[in-house]
């Protein structure tokens, strides 16, 4: 199992745009992303891939975040992963 | 396809002349009930299936329409579009199905619970929930086979048809694709009416009949007669295109003013700062109705000293040496505010509101008044400030103590319950102005409901007996010894009505800012014994109709700038 921990970069938190961004981004990986708030139990984690369970993390900008994923590629996927929740999406 | 044509008569609300393909507004999708079963013979893995397909469909037609928009826009439409195939949402609901439930009710089911979640998290995210709930709608939509909820979406315009428009249907209104608005319900002051105003759309509303426009059909809508006519022929065509071609309006120098060289100041509608900067900046010669309830719409309890002083400063700094009216709170009927008014009145418009208030609950409005003070110290605006629903000479009397105590130096009231333009003259000698709310006034004399459609004719601002108590009030004021008369209504914004305002004595006119340059451009082409000739021809009228056609025969630069 690889984990990552990741904090949230973008200024207004994981809301809809870096979320449909990230979702995007976990959906495209090659193996299955979860994602849980850092202290939360693994098996609480929730599909990286879907927005409305990001919405519903309620991560705010300064939230650390953990990302983990098991198989082949998961080490490189988790790497670009926690990039994408590390960039501040709303400055662009 | 018949080339016959049908015309359909309702009430022309904005001007403009324009041909185009139907469009209809969907009805809203109804819920399912709830955990209603599996079809007959189907199975939970077809069930599944379908409700799949339905998703994917849906994210495919917000995805393509996310690649058409822009900015902001395209943003949100990608964020729906992946709602609508989230794995998540689509896994809860599958755990439905699979427990018996068919796919509407389960899909229905499991995004409740997503927008109960996000709406718990309060703020962005809360109104996020209203996406899930959109989303969901279109879910539905698409399992039952029926066209998807809100305002359609084409690539080419097209005339907007509908039953009525709720604001919420407004506010996602695209002005780029709808070339018309036609509504069979709805009145000259309805939501459709006042958007298509502020849009510079055409519109008609309260066309009876027009039920039977689909999809697809050619019409001709017509917003200056309020006509809409299928299979328009080369008649139509011809008035398309010179409406088309009119001339364009100047732009609104800031000076109201008739042929002769009569002043008649034209002031703007306001309902906050941002709305008040954009009014000056169209050359709007003060402010002649700040609706104070923006300040305390949507909230539960009364707005703090501080709040109202910063709301009414933003107005009054957009109009520094310009005079500003402010309308204290207007609650009650359409506007009701929880800590104000009492939503069980039989008769809503005809019970406590506006100023009837102060007696309910005293204190909301002396409060108001020592905030609008404090602000107008703070400013440079020469603040006048009047009250809604007075109807008696004494109940003048008492606002004008109660203004006058909070140290404002001009109190007035407005004239919109009959009796109040009836006594006009004793009113105006216990205050120091009146301002006509014409669309009240309306209502309250031709005793029609503003929000009915089928009251629509009768619901006009030019039916001779209300052209008459305008009349009776400015005669009020010159017996009073010349105070100023003001109109504040939709009256106000309709180029020929506002001529004939003038003819009937009116000083000032006050309107949504995009009125200004047609209203000033046909002031413009009269002048006051002009003017005064017109008003008599209209008060001898014997219905609305009659009235504005023979007032509008008489201005022919109506015809030269479409309007």
């Amino acid at each position: 199992m690889a984990e990552r921990q990741a904090v949230i970069g973008s200024r207004v938190g994981l809301h809809a745009r870096p979320a449909a961004i990230f979702a995007e981004a976990a959906a495209e990986a090659p193996v299955e992303v979860t994602i849980a708030l850092e202290g939360e139990p693994a098996e609480d984690a929730l599909d990286a891939s879907s927005i409305l369970s990001l919405m519903g993390l309620g991560a705010e900008y300064g939230t650390t975040v953990i990302l983990r994923a098991e198989g082949e590629g998961a080490e490189a996927a988790l790497d670009e992963l926690a990039k994408v929740l590390e960039t501040d999406h709303d400055s662009e | 396809m018949s080339t016959q044509q049908v015309s359909y008569h309702g009430v022309g609300v904005s001007a403009g002349r324009v041909i185009g393909p139907v469009l209809r507004m969907p009805d809203p999708i109804a819920a399912p009930s709830d955990g209603a079963p599996l079809p007959e013979g189907s199975t939970a893995q077809a069930e599944i299936e379908r409700l799949t397909a339905a998703t994917q469909s849906v994210a495919a037609q917000l995805k393509a329409r996310a690649a058409t928009a822009t900015g902001d826009a395209q943003g949100v439409l990608k964020a729906t579009a992946l709602m609508a195939s989230d794995r998540t949402l689509l896994k809860s609901a599958s755990t439905l199905v699979s427990g018996g439930t068919c796919a509407e009710s389960a899909i229905w089911e499991a995004a409740d619970a997503v927008a109960t979640q996000l709406a718990a998290l309060g703020g962005y995210m809360a109104e996020r929930a209203g996406d899930v709930l959109d989303v969901r709608a279109r879910i539905v939509a698409e399992l039952r086979g029926v066209p998807a909820p809100g305002i359609p979406d084409s690539q080419e315009p097209f005339v907007l048809a509908a039953v009525d428009l709720a604001p919420a249907d407004t506010a996602t209104l695209d002005p780029a694709k709808v070339l018309a608005l036609v509504t069979s319900d709805g009145g000259p002051q309805s939501h459709t009416a006042i958007i298509a105003r502020s849009l510079g759309l055409p519109a008609i509303v309260a066309a009876t009949g027009t039920t039977a426009l689909r999809d697809g059909m050619q019409v001709f809508a017509d917003g200056i007669s309020g006509t809409v006519t299928t299979n328009p022929g080369a008649e139509q065509e011809h008035l398309a295109a010179t409406y088309a071609n009119r001339e364009p309006l100047p732009d609104f120098d800031g000076h109201g003013v008739l042929a002769d060289g009569h002043p008649v100041p034209l002031l703007a509608n306001v309902g906050g700062g941002k709305d008040a900067q954009a009014a000056a900046a169209a050359g709007a010669q003060g402010v002649g109705l700040l609706r104070t309830e923006f300040c305390f719409l949507g909230r539960d309890a009364e707005p703090t000293h501080e709040e109202q002083v910063q709301a009414y400063g933003a107005v009054f700094e957009a109009f520094a040496g310009k005079k500003v009216v402010v309308r204290t709170l207007d609650a009650g009927a359409d506007k009701p505010l929880p800590f104000l008014t009492d939503t069980t009145e039989p008769n809503p418009a005809l019970g406590v509101r506006g100023y009837r208030t102060d007696a309910a609950s005293p204190g909301v409005l002396a409060r108001q008044l020592a905030a609008i003070a404090q602000a107008a110290a703070e400013h440079q605006a020469e603040v006048w400030t009047m009250a809604p629903m007075i109807s008696t000479p004494a109940e003048a009397g008492a606002f004008a103590a109660m203004v006058s105590a909070a140290g404002l130096p001009t109190g007035g009231t407005m004239i919109e319950v009959p009796s109040a333009a009836v006594l006009a003259g004793g009113i105006l000698s216990r205050c120091d102005f009146v301002s006509l709310g014409t669309n009240d006034l309306t209502q309250y004399t031709m005793a029609a409901d503003r929000q009915l459609g089928t009251m629509a004719e009768l619901n006009d601002p030019w039916q001779p007996a209300v052209l008459h108590l305008v009349k009776a009030t400015a005669e009020g004021a010159l017996d009073a010894g010349g105070k100023p008369v003001g109109v504040c209504g939709e009256a106000a914004a309709d180029p020929a009505l506002a001529v004939v305002l003038v003819g009937l004595g009116v000083n000032t006119l006050s309107m949504n800012k995009r009125a200004l340059p047609p209203v000033a451009a046909v002031l413009r082409t009269v002048d006051l014994p002009a003017a005064q000739r017109l008003a008599a021809l209209a008060l001898e009228a014997d219905s609305a109709s009659e009235a504005r056609r023979l007032v509008r025969a008489e201005l022919p630069e109506l015809d030269r700038f479409g309007l």
